[in-house]
This record gives C-alpha cells, sequence and structure tokens, in this order.
C-alpha cells in the first residue's frame, strides 16, 4: 500500500473516532467492558512490538548477553522504571547499546 | 462573546507545561520517521494527517519493517481507539456548536489537549469553553509540527551508523512502563509479548495484531475477575 495512503486511512480512522461521539451528541454510551478494556491497548500492542525487536536477532530467538539490543532494553526498563522519564529512558537505553556496541 | 478571547489564551496557558513532555516527543519522532526510511515530506505531514504521537512512532516502525499497509492501518485504529473516550467524555459540551467547530475541534482532540479541556469545562467554563479547547488544541498542534520539523532537520545531519533505529522500541518502553500499574495491566503486557513471540512467524505480521487482541482481552477478564481497586 502506498504510504500517503496508510496515512490517509490512518489519518481518517483517527479523526473517525475522536468525532463519532461528538457528532452522535452523546446519544450512545461506550460499553462498559470497552471503556475498561482501552486501558490495556498501549501495554499489549507496545509490549507486542518490543519485545520481538529486542529479542528476535536475525529471524531468531536471542537471549544471551550478547543480545546488546536486549541488554539495552533490559537497562531501559530500569530507568523507567526508577525515573518514570521518557526522556531519561530513551537516552539511557540508546546509551547502553552504543556503549556495549563499542566495547565489544 | 465577552469571554471568548480570555478563554481561548487561558486554554493556550493551560497547555503550555504539557509541551515540556511533547516538543522532545516531537523531536525524537521527527528523528526517528527518517531513521526508519521515510521522507522528509511524508515524516512532517504524518504529523498533520494523523496527528496522535505513538501512533505516528508505531507507524514509522511498521513502515521499516515493511509490515503490509492494511495491517499498519489496523494497528493505528487500535492504538488510537482510546480517542473514542475523549470524544463521548466532551461531546455533552460541544453539542451546542456548529458543525465546523465540532470537526475543528475532533481533528485537535488529543490526549494532551483533551487533559486540559475537559478539566476547564468540569470547572465550569461552559460558554467559552470551546475557546478554551481551540487555544489548548491549537498550541499543541503548532508545537508538535515545529518540533517535528526541528526532529527532521536534526535527523537529517546525525551519522547514519548511529543506531538511531533502536529508540522507537526504547521510546515504547518508557511509554509501557508507566502503564503497568496492577496486576491486570502487568497481564496484559505479558501475555502480549509472549504471544507476539510464539506468533512472530505468522504472515503480514498478523502476529503482532493477535499479540495485542489477546494481551487486551487477558487484562479485562483478570480485571472483572479481581475485586474492584486491589492493585499490587
Amino acid at each position: 500500500m502506498n504510504i500517503w495512503l496508510i496515512f490517509l486511512l490512518g489519518g481518517l480512522l483517527t479523526f473517525g473516532m475522536r468525532f463519532v461521539f461528538i457528532y452522535l451528541l452523546g446519544r450512545f454510551e461506550i460499553p462498559e467492558t470497552m471503556r475498561r478494556a482501552l486501558r490495556f491497548v498501549p501495554p499489549a500492542v507496545l509490549t507486542a512490538i518490543v519485545v520481538p525487536e529486542l529479542l528476535i536477532q536475525s529471524g531468531q530467538i536471542d537471549v544471551s548477553w550478547m543480545n546488546f539490543r536486549l541488554m539495552a532494553g533490559v537497562v531501559a526498563v530500569l530507568v523507567a522504571w526508577r525515573t518514570k522519564n521518557t526522556l531519561l529512558t530513551i537516552l539511557g537505553g540508546m546509551a547502553g547499546l552504543l556503549l556495549l556496541e563499542f566495547i565489544f | 462573546m465577552k469571554n471568548s478571547k480570555g478563554s481561548f489564551w487561558a486554554g493556550v496557558r493551560a497547555e503550555l507545561p504539557l509541551l515540556i513532555g511533547v516538543v522532545p516527543f516531537g523531536m525524537i519522532y521527527g528523528v526517528l520517521a527518517l531513521s526508519a526510511g521515510l521522507a522528509p515530506a511524508p515524516a512532517q505531514l504524518m504529523s498533520s494527517i494523523v496527528f496522535a504521537g505513538s501512533a505516528q512512532f508505531i507507524t514509522a516502525q511498521l513502515v521499516r519493517d515493511a509490515v503490509p499497509g492494511l495491517v499498519i492501518v489496523l494497528t493505528i485504529a487500535v492504538v488510537n481507539l482510546r480517542h473514542m473516550l475523549y470524544s463521548a467524555s466532551v461531546a455533552p459540551y460541544v453539542r451546542t456548536l456548529p458543525m465546523r467547530w465540532k470537526v475543528m475541534l475532533s481533528y485537535l482532540l488529543t490526549d494532551e489537549a483533551y487533559a486540559v479541556t475537559i478539566l476547564n469545562y468540569e470547572k465550569g467554563d461552559n460558554p467559552s469553553g470551546h475557546w478554551f479547547f481551540l487555544g489548548a488544541g491549537l498550541t499543541l498542534w503548532t508545537s508538535w509540527q515545529i518540533s517535528t520539523a526541528v526532529g527532521i532537520l536534526l535527523g537529517a545531519t546525525l551519522p547514519t551508523s548511529w543506531p538511531l533505529d533502536f529508540a522507537l522500541p526504547i521510546t515504547f518502553i518508557a511509554l509501557i512502563m508507566p502503564a503497568l500499574k496492577d496486576r491486570p495491566a502487568i497481564a496484559a503486557s505479558f501475555s502480549a509479548g509472549v504471544v507476539a513471540l510464539l506468533a512472530y512467524g505468522l504472515p503480514y505480521k498478523l502476529g503482532l495484531m493477535l499479540a495485542g487482541v489477546i494481551g487486551i482481552v487477558v487484562g479485562t477478564v483478570l480485571e472483572e475477575r479481581t475485586s474492584p481497586g486491589e492493585t499490587l
């Protein structure tokens, strides 16, 4: 699919979700189950992207000290957990990876 | 009418502190979109066409991984589902506005604009509350576009040997951690991660959608089973 078409459809869907209840004038309520489920969207979807990115290297699951991306990911998790700061987490993870690649 | 200007600027002022988080995020997006292989024009325009931070990061990542367009569009939709909550939440306050206002405010209804706008409405600023909404929304929109542009300019000057693409998963880690507040959320994240690994070989990156959906279901079911308010 063309990149512009992806943006256009993604943008239209996003706008549609922002507009739908404003347009419907609050005549419909979001079902309670769906309201609860939405809270789990970020942890579920983002983890589903991150985990293979860290663990799968060259098409194989690689859980070892020599998997630098996994190690740097662990560093980022620790920084995020201790500081709760987005910028520090990114800088910590990147510094970890650069350092490992520099040393080995 | 006499309050519209004051309300607009109050919205702008209320949004300013949030920019401390938004501006670096926009710049990082600009840098990463380039390193993911997007040309400067699409990278910049995604910030106004899609205009949703985490969805833009994910899109950049999936474009880099050559994921099929339909899966990318579906993922954007799932990640942005929460905006329906915001839409339902502000709907009663904007009910009497003309359609052009409803369309414009819907376009500007991001996490950060919603956060300050709903507080303002709940404080009782209703006759001119939409001007506050507009002020907050436009402030966020403008700073998002500018910070994206700065990131793109910056990204073009950074050495290509840097593993900049790694900043994407790292950014996601920074977004996941604060959401892991209780057992259902941790279980949602954990099960999504396991399924993503097991289903990695599925075609069209469908493993990603499957893992996301299973994680959401696991979290929701667990939450219904545990007594309300129970946390770790």
